[in-house]
């Protein structure tokens, strides 16, 4: 009996981002072999971007420059749309038993979110990316010096992690994967009450404190901004302070999920 | 004694329902160890609560020599689990999950290939090493999920409910699986509604009865502890009609089989009498019968008539 011990030994210890780096990697795997989540992703916001360029992009701004201005807001929808998957993989972590397995492991909580946080992040820039290449073929125009790109890019990237944050809370509170894949909706229909695909000033006058304090406006205001020198004004600052205030509600919220949610399924 | 796990007092509520009213165990180590009980009476709660998933509302655990609730990591780097819902990763392959748990397990990344082949062709997965979870049957999956369990040597292995769902086969070759890991020192620690599993697997048993430990011994400790032999009575093509227990004695022997002899049953053509030693379900139904209390001889000699209709 006093063999035991020599025999099976401890857990090593792991090194810095050991778990992180696996997850990750888990999590690609799985962005890669759902093909049709990863075609929706990337076709779904370029479908989109051509129907109100060539439908009704004539009708709103009959000079042909509505690519110009609609272009950021397709950038936004696409950001979203991409993340509210993680709600859907995390929910379904979190109802087999695989997140008691690794939960009986040493393993930092949150790393298995990680994971899924970051294939989402390179899975929607990958869309991004896409959507403006495209964007560019049916002839967007924008004047930004390679230093606003990055920043574009930037922007873009806080918006996604604060999207796919929430998407992972919201994965964690959702009793099933179904219910999760629900909670997508929000994010294809905010963009609308936004200044993403019409000005604020054209919408009905009580609708308007709601376009314009919503997220998704800075965000959009501050990437049109950078793009098409259009007036900044306040919209990065409101932009970050939306994105961050988000991620911090998002990861507490999710903590709190995530030990409540303990072996109780 | 050197003790894998030891609970003192263990309680558990969810909401209104008292699921652990005050659980001790004692398992010592190296040894497979197998808690019995109804569905419902609290073993994967107990489970969870030794495997750092849920902590007690009262009483204290040691797992591997450490605090479930304090040392709850240190216990976590001495245990695997595997529980009743299969913890396995659908989207990625044999392979791939098995890489994974051997990364997460501290391995290199050839270390973890090599691992994952071994355990592949260990538990006869060879063939499906490159498939995806999503295509194997429940015996495969099971398999899969137990080898995950086994990427490392842990001293204290977890099992809930492991054959749950599998045919006699697979459920045989996972038996003598968790034989040979017995063999090799790991404490082995399962919950089971089988009572020939706990039977077949386990030096000791302890059944799980309205919250707490309502008896705990070898299977031959608690078969003793029901008394004596039970009278069966079976007809021509040996379906069991009637039993009565004994309490070991000639004249409860005497008596049973007056008994029998009065029933309707035993007039008809071709019924037999035979007399055999009391199995672990005679010793479960007789003990959760009780309320929780152990029977003892006489208890048994008057218990309600025990029959199976298989």
């Amino acid at each position: 009996m006093t063999a035991t011990t020599a025999l099976a030994t401890p857990r090593p210890r792991l090194g810095a981002l050991t778990a992180e780096s696996t997850f990750i990697g888990r999590s690609f795997i799985h962005s890669v072999r759902d093909v049709e989540a990863l075609m929706m992703a990337v076709v779904l916001p370029t479908m989109l971007m051509l129907m109100f360029t060539w439908i009704f992009g004539n009708a709103i701004d009959p000079s042909g420059g509505y690519v110009d201005y609609v272009v950021p807001g397709i950038i936004l929808l696409c950001a979203g749309f991409g993340a509210s998957s993680t709600a859907i993989s995390v929910s379904r972590d979190m109802t087999t038993g695989i997140i008691d397995r690794f939960r009986t492991m040493p393993l930092r909580s949150g790393a298995v979110l990680t994971g899924h946080v970051i294939a989402s992040l390179a899975r929607n820039l990958l869309a991004t990316t896409v959507v403006i290449a495209v964007a560019l073929l049916v002839g967007f125009r924008p004047d930004a010096t390679p230093l606003e790109w990055l920043a574009v890019f930037g922007i873009v990237a806080l918006w996604i992690l604060a999207i796919t944050y929430l998407f992972a809370a919201i994965g964690l509170a959702a009793s099933t994967p179904e219910a999760a894949s629900g909670f997508g909706f929000i994010l294809l229909f905010l963009p609308y009450v936004s200044s993403a695909f019409v000005p604020v000033e054209t919408m009905p006058e009580w609708l308007q404190p709601i376009a314009e304090y919503q997220p998704i406006t800075p965000v959009t205001e501050t990437i049109r901004a950078l793009l098409m020198d259009t007036p900044m004004g306040d919209s990065a600052w409101l932009a970050v302070g939306w994105c961050v205030a988000i991620i911090a509600v998002s990861v507490v919220w999710g903590a709190w999920l995530f030990r409540r949610k303990a072996g109780r399924r | 004694m050197n003790l894998a796990i030891e609970a003192r007092g263990l309680r558990k509520r969810f909401g209104r329902t008292d699921v652990l009213t005050g659980l001790d165990l004692a398992v010592p180590a190296g040894t497979v160890f197998a808690l019995l009980g109804a569905n419902g009476a609290g073993k994967t709660t107990t489970i969870n609560i030794l495997t750092t998933l849920v902590q007690p509302d009262a009483g204290t655990a040691r797992v591997a020599g450490y605090d479930v609730v304090a040392d709850a990591e240190e216990v976590k780097r001495r245990i695997s689990l595997t529980g009743q819902s299969a913890a396995v990763d659908e989207v990625l392959t044999g392979t791939e999950n098995l890489v994974m748990m051997g990364r997460l397990s501290g391995l290199d990344r050839r270390a973890a290939r090599a691992r994952a082949a071994e355990l592949l062709d260990r538990f006869g997965l060879a063939d499906a090493a490159g498939r995806k979870l999503g295509t194997y049957s429940g015996g495969m999956r099971r398999r899969l999920d137990l080898s995950l369990s086994l990427v490392v040597d842990v001293p204290v292995l977890f099992l809930d409910e492991p054959t749950t769902g599998l045919d006699t086969r697979s459920r045989q070759e996972l038996w003598s699986v968790i034989r040979s890991l017995a063999e090799t020192g790991t404490t082995v620690f399962l919950t089971t509604q089988y009572l020939e599993e706990a039977d077949r697997l386990a030096d000791r048993i302890a059944v799980l009865h309205a919250g707490r430990v309502a008896a705990e011994g070898t299977a031959d400790e608690l078969k003793a502890r029901i008394g004596g032999d039970v009278v069966e009575l079976r007809d021509a093509d040996g379906r069991l009609l009637l039993e009565r227990p004994t309490d070991g004695s000639v004249h409860g022997l005497r008596a049973a089989i007056d008994e029998l002899d009065r029933s309707a049953a035993a007039s008809a053509v071709g019924v037999q009498v035979s007399i055999r030693r009391p199995s672990l379900d005679d010793v479960f139904l007789a003990i959760t019968a009780g309320g929780g209390s152990a029977p003892t001889a006489a208890d048994a000699a008057s218990a309600p008539e025990l029959i199976e209709s298989k």
